[in-house]
């Protein structure tokens, strides 16, 4: 579905060949296999083989164990290679499949908890998404994300309302939350011309502070207590479990697809939609063919902020259930690599949420199943990655890169107008 | 076309390619060990028994109670040889699934670090009534029958350091501060205020202490565990004001206090420092010029017994609670400032530490555990 997608992709001038696109000239064999091989699926495979090796490299270097398999490479290298493809073992059973698990849920579990962790991604990545496509960069998702968290928490409990009522309204304060912290950004931008970057950098500052703030005031702490933790969420406030009590998986994950759905029919087949689109595009150009730039950046970052709230509520609502100085965790900032990674499309960053939920739910076994220390955890998914969202790098890695025409490369017909021109002057 | 420099680039690369593979083939000959047998298997006494901890998000490396924590369950594997599982968490959100990871891992004891860590192991302890755990520096009274607290009358040791600053001060003038307003922070600060003001009672004198009221239990706080530079700046206002002695309660932030100190020092103040936590003279050496004693709070001990017990089959769910009767918590050595502390202030102190524990003196604090 990504690749559907893309065609819209950056909201710059399309690139006018790109390996993904069809060529209106009948592919002969060679060139069907290049495309296949040079495809999207195929480079983001590459990257992850690629990731994998300098990752092993790089436990070979940082793992006791890997270290001393290795001194015996030559007598029993197997021992060598199971220690390295240990931890990658682990991040498969920590994020899709558990072998290992004793029964059904235990065995399923990782799957379910891959989709537990990537649904506040989603949402974050939504927002930033949706910004990016109406050319603005809003790097401002950790605080929209901490204000919605923060109303949505305040008003699950303190009001007490009837079952239902109370998760609706506590949905709702998140979403007024992170709008109103992205709409003002927008709001900023459009009137005085403010740069959305540094604009959304302050207000996470603010946001993240502010929370800090008010978890020491006692409108938020739990009765009898002076530690920076808000009480629990009443119970009708909080997302129903899909599955039982024996996983964290929530009815936000079932949320997050409807609002992927919501966020792609906004951008694609409504009208406000195709203003975001065109504005980001060229926003003079647009001005001119009659939208209303400022009411569009407003509208756009009161919306982003919007998803971005939601993902709050995932949060407060969903798994922590109570508010706590670091109920953001780096949610805000992991979600503008998951939108880049998603190419800025709804589908795209819904996989793109997926993958990283992965990471994090593969991260934990990692560390806990072979004591892999968690910043190498850290470097290596960066570097699966980097290496996903730089195509071109993997290509020229294995050789994929699309032969240049000859002719470009030659240099008499370089070289020719030159000597004419000299020539003729 | 190529030139002769690419023809000595490939050449030069082959040349490096073929020098690294040697020496990965002279490194890698090594003889495999006999397969079959078990790994890691250092000690002598070996055991399946697996002790398990999961820090907060301050890491393992923190210089407090996450590092101690953890150096106990190193000490375990040593002296008991145990096996052991850690996990580090990078944010708050990371608490239930390692704590979850760790039930899978099959750990018998998980320790967990600190209040945000509470209410994670409150569920997964109730969830998984076959796993023990144990939680450092935090108490909750509805905590399941599988949870042991371990937590520290902090009060008691900052009570004779508040004794002790009052009697080695010159100015009449001693201060404080936290890292956060926690209540594991205000008993340091309440057990020092208190001890100030015993020595003034006894004495007839007026020490004052800058930067905690007990009363209005409000004072002086860095708003963080990391400013150290906030620290720094925090102390140098306490020095102008004419404090002599500071007890800085927020882990590595008492760096900056130290520098501090020895800055005015060098232009002929004698300020002196109370370390936290750990004994400072080891844990802080750049300021074991100026570090007077320490509050201590002997976590890791705290932590190697209570994996004991366990192994042992002997786990119970009542708190541990570190006071200076079984020597939880403590005043540190004076050390290099030995001289700095007149011998009967030494003798009053030991006297007043008997006095203590014999509940002749008492300490109050409204942050100290409750049994």
């Amino acid at each position: 579905m990504a690749e559907a997608q893309q065609v819209p992709e950056t909201a710059q001038a399309p690139l006018p060949t790109g390996p993904s696109q069809p060529t209106p000239s009948a592919p002969a064999g060679a060139t069907l296999l290049r495309r296949i091989v040079t495809g999207t699926p195929m480079v983001s495979l590459l990257s992850v083989v690629l990731a994998i090796v300098i990752g092993g490299i790089l436990m070979a270097v940082t793992n006791p164990k890997v270290a001393t398999a290795a001194g015996y490479f030559f007598g029993r290298p197997g021992d060598t290679i199971a220690e390295i493809f240990r931890p990658y073992a682990a991040l498969v059973q920590g994020s899709i499949f558990n072998w290992e698990g004793a029964d059904f849920t235990a065995q399923i579990y990782p799957l379910v908890e891959t989709f537990t962790v990537s649904t506040p991604l989603i949402f974050a990545g939504l927002g930033v998404a949706l910004a990016f496509r109406a050319g603005l960069f809003n790097i401002g998702a950790q605080g929209q994300l901490i204000f919605g968290a923060l109303l949505g928490a305040y008003v699950g409990f303190t009001w007490h309302l009837p079952p239902g009522l109370h998760l609706l309204v506590v949905i709702l304060a998140g979403i007024v939350g992170g709008g109103l912290w992205g709409g003002l950004v927008g709001f900023l931008k459009a009137r005085t011309g403010a740069h959305e970057v540094i604009v959304t950098i302050m207000f996470n500052y603010v946001a993240s502070f502010l929370l800090l703030f008010l978890l020491t005031t006692p409108a938020f702490q739990r009765k009898g207590s002076t530690n920076p933790i808000s009480p629990f969420l009443d119970e009708d406030a909080l997302f129903p479990a899909l599955l039982g009590p024996q996983f964290r998986i929530h009815a936000g994950f079932i949320l997050a697809i409807l609002v992927t759905w919501g966020v792609w029919w906004i951008l694609n087949r409504s009208t406000i939609g195709f203003e975001f689109r065109a504005v980001g595009a060229n926003p003079n150009a647009a001005r001119t063919a009659g939208v209303n730039v400022g009411r569009a950046t407003v509208l756009v970052m009161a919306l982003a902020g919007a998803l971005a709230g939601l993902s709050g509520i995932a949060q407060v609502a969903g798994t922590e259930k109570y508010l706590s100085g670091g109920v953001a965790a780096s949610i805000g900032f992991d979600a503008i690599t998951v939108a880049l990674l998603g190419r800025s499309t709804p589908w795209g960053t819904l996989f793109a949420g997926l993958l990283f939920g992965a990471f994090r739910a593969g991260g934990v076994s990692m560390q806990a199943v072979t004591q892999t220390p968690i910043d190498i955890v850290l470097v290596i998914q960066s570097l699966i990655v980097l290496f996903i969202a730089a195509p071109p790098l993997v290509r020229a890695v294995f050789g994929l890169n699309p032969r240049r025409p000859k002719k470009a490369k030659e240099p008499p017909r370089a070289k020719a107008p030159m000597s004419t021109s000299g020539a003729a002057s | 076309m190529t030139s002769l420099r690419d023809r000595l680039a490939t050449r030069s690369l082959a040349g490096v390619a073929a020098l690294g593979a040697s020496a990965l083939i002279l490194s890698a000959c090594g003889a495999p060990p006999p397969s079959g047998g078990s790994s890691g298997g250092t000690s002598a006494t070996t055991s399946n028994y697996l002790g398990c901890m999961v820090s907060d998000s301050g890491g393992f490396d923190d210089k407090s109670f996450n590092q101690s924590g953890f150096e106990g369950l190193q000490a375990a594997v040593k002296d008991l040889g145990i096996q052991e599982k850690h996990v580090q968490s990078k944010a708050d959100t990371d608490y239930d699934p390692n704590l979850r990871s760790m039930v899978s891992a099959g750990c018998k004891l998980t320790v967990t670090v600190g209040f945000l860590l509470g209410d994670a192991t409150k569920s997964i302890a109730t969830a998984n009534p076959n796993s023990h755990f144990a939680i450092i520096d935090y108490n909750d009274p509805t905590f399941p029958k599988n949870v042991k607290p371990i937590v520290y009358d902090t009060a008691q040791a900052a009570f004779l350091a508040g004794y002790l600053a009052a009697g080695v001060s010159k100015t009449g003038k001693v201060a404080t501060f936290g890292g956060i307003k926690l209540p594991t922070v205000t008993i340091f600060m309440d057990g020092f205020a208190d001890g100030v003001k015993y020595y003034n009672q006894k004495k007839g004198k007026s020490v004052q202490v800058l930067g905690w009221d007990k009363d209005k239990q409000d004072g002086v706080f860095v708003g963080d565990f990391k400013s150290i530079d906030k620290g720094k700046v925090l102390t140098q206002g306490f020095l102008q004001q004419g404090a002599d002695i500071v007890l800085p309660v927020a882990g590595p932030v008492g760096q900056g206090a130290g520098s501090a100190i020895l800055d005015a020092n060098k232009t002929g103040a004698s300020g002196k420092l109370l370390w936290v936590d750990s004994d400072g003279y080891l844990t802080a050496p750049d300021y074991k010029s100026v570090i007077l004693s320490s509050v201590q709070k002997t976590m890791t001990k705290a932590v190697e017994a209570v994996l004991k017990d366990d192994k042992d089959g002997k786990f119970d769910s009542a708190p541990y609670i570190g006071t200076l009767e079984n020597g939880g918590v403590a005043l540190a050595p004076f050390h290099d400032l030995d001289s700095a502390v007149p011998a009967d202030l030494k003798g009053e102190l030991d006297q007043l530490k008997k006095d203590i524990i014999s509940g002749t003196v008492q300490v109050t604090s409204q942050s100290s555990p409750k049994k």
